[in-house]
């Protein structure tokens, strides 16, 4: 087996895995299994950003995504659970009409996805970096495209055209939105008194 | 014509989209809901980094999804302490039970 073979393999076995992770999701009714199965789906997408040489993205996707968003979801489900065998279910009704509408709309994108000529199907080649492609360059250039610097496009650009903007404002304002986020959070979730049991209260 | 491994990428982009739909839709737990939504996100992010590989969109998008990754940590954050509120207000997660504001 060569190297693209093996690469073709993983990129169809992530793909399946992240599909199945989803549609388990769905399909499955206890919410601790539910958050196995986004962790199996959200694990295989970064997967997926390996295959496509987002190195960064994917690192990010395994250490915010499976390792913060869904640890807090599960902390989630611990601290609201109201019994240790409780489902709550939605009628069948619901469930039928929801799958219906779900399916006729993955026909609709996949239908257009199909539709398009993407370029012929041409991969264009790797953007040149500090780093061997292969080895993972994406780091810099994001940390630089952060500060508000783009050598990825300004490099051996014309004159004119070397001054491309960078994400220093967008970084600042999700710094302080990620801070005033928190601070609500808990003051959102502070140990109070629980209500009593009468609704009149 | 062949379909292009974009295609395949793009495909994958919409079953974690459609699914995330379906499972706000359907689910009744809260947190259910907030799983859906965290779906949803995920495909649009598989867009973003596919079109940054396959496009000349380039760096702009990988750093785009990265706002994305940490804007939906964000907002499990704020989502999970709102519905730690509405289980102490309640006792219960189910969001059909959340009404009392209907005309």
């Amino acid at each position: 087996m060569s190297m693209d073979q093996v690469a073709g393999f993983l990129v169809g076995l992530f793909a399946i895995a992240s599909c199945l992770g989803a549609v388990m999701v769905v399909l499955t009714q206890n919410v601790v299994r539910m958050a196995f199965w986004l962790i199996v789906s959200l694990g295989s997408v970064s997967g997926l950003y390996f295959s496509l040489h987002a190195d960064f993205v994917a690192a990010s996707q395994l250490l915010i995504y499976v390792g913060g968003t869904v640890v807090v979801l599960i902390f989630g489900v611990m601290l609201t659970a109201s019994g240790p065998y409780q489902q709550i279910r939605s009628s069948p009704g619901e469930t039928v009409v929801a799958g219906g509408i779900a399916v006729l709309f993955l026909a609709l994108l996949a239908s257009t996805v199909l539709s398009v000529d993407w370029n012929g199907g041409e991969v264009p080649a790797l953007a040149e970096g500090y780093n061997p492609p292969e080895q993972g360059n994406t780091l810099r250039p994001i940390g630089l495209a952060l500060l508000g610097a783009r050598p990825d496009k300004d490099l051996g650009a014309p004159a004119e055209e070397s001054l491309s903007t960078g994400y220093l404002l967008p970084f600042e304002i999700v710094s302080v939105h990620l801070l005033v986020v928190l601070i609500g959070a808990s003051y959102l979730a502070r140990a109070k008194k629980r209500s009593e049991e009468d609704p009149d209260s | 014509m062949t379909p292009a491994p974009i295609t395949l990428y793009l495909l994958v982009g919409a079953v974690l989209f459609v699914c995330g739909i379906a499972c706000m839709a359907t689910k009744r737990n809260g947190i259910g809901v907030l799983m859906g939504v965290e779906l949803v996100l995920n495909g649009a992010n598989v867009n973003f980094v596919v079109f940054s590989r396959y496009t000349e969109l380039g760096l702009d998008g990988q750093i785009t999804s990265l706002f994305v990754i940490v804007l939906a940590a964000a907002e499990a954050a704020v989502a999970l302490a709102i519905a730690l509120n509405f289980y102490n207000n309640h006792l219960t997660i189910d969001v059909d039970r959340g009404d009392e504001l209907q005309g």
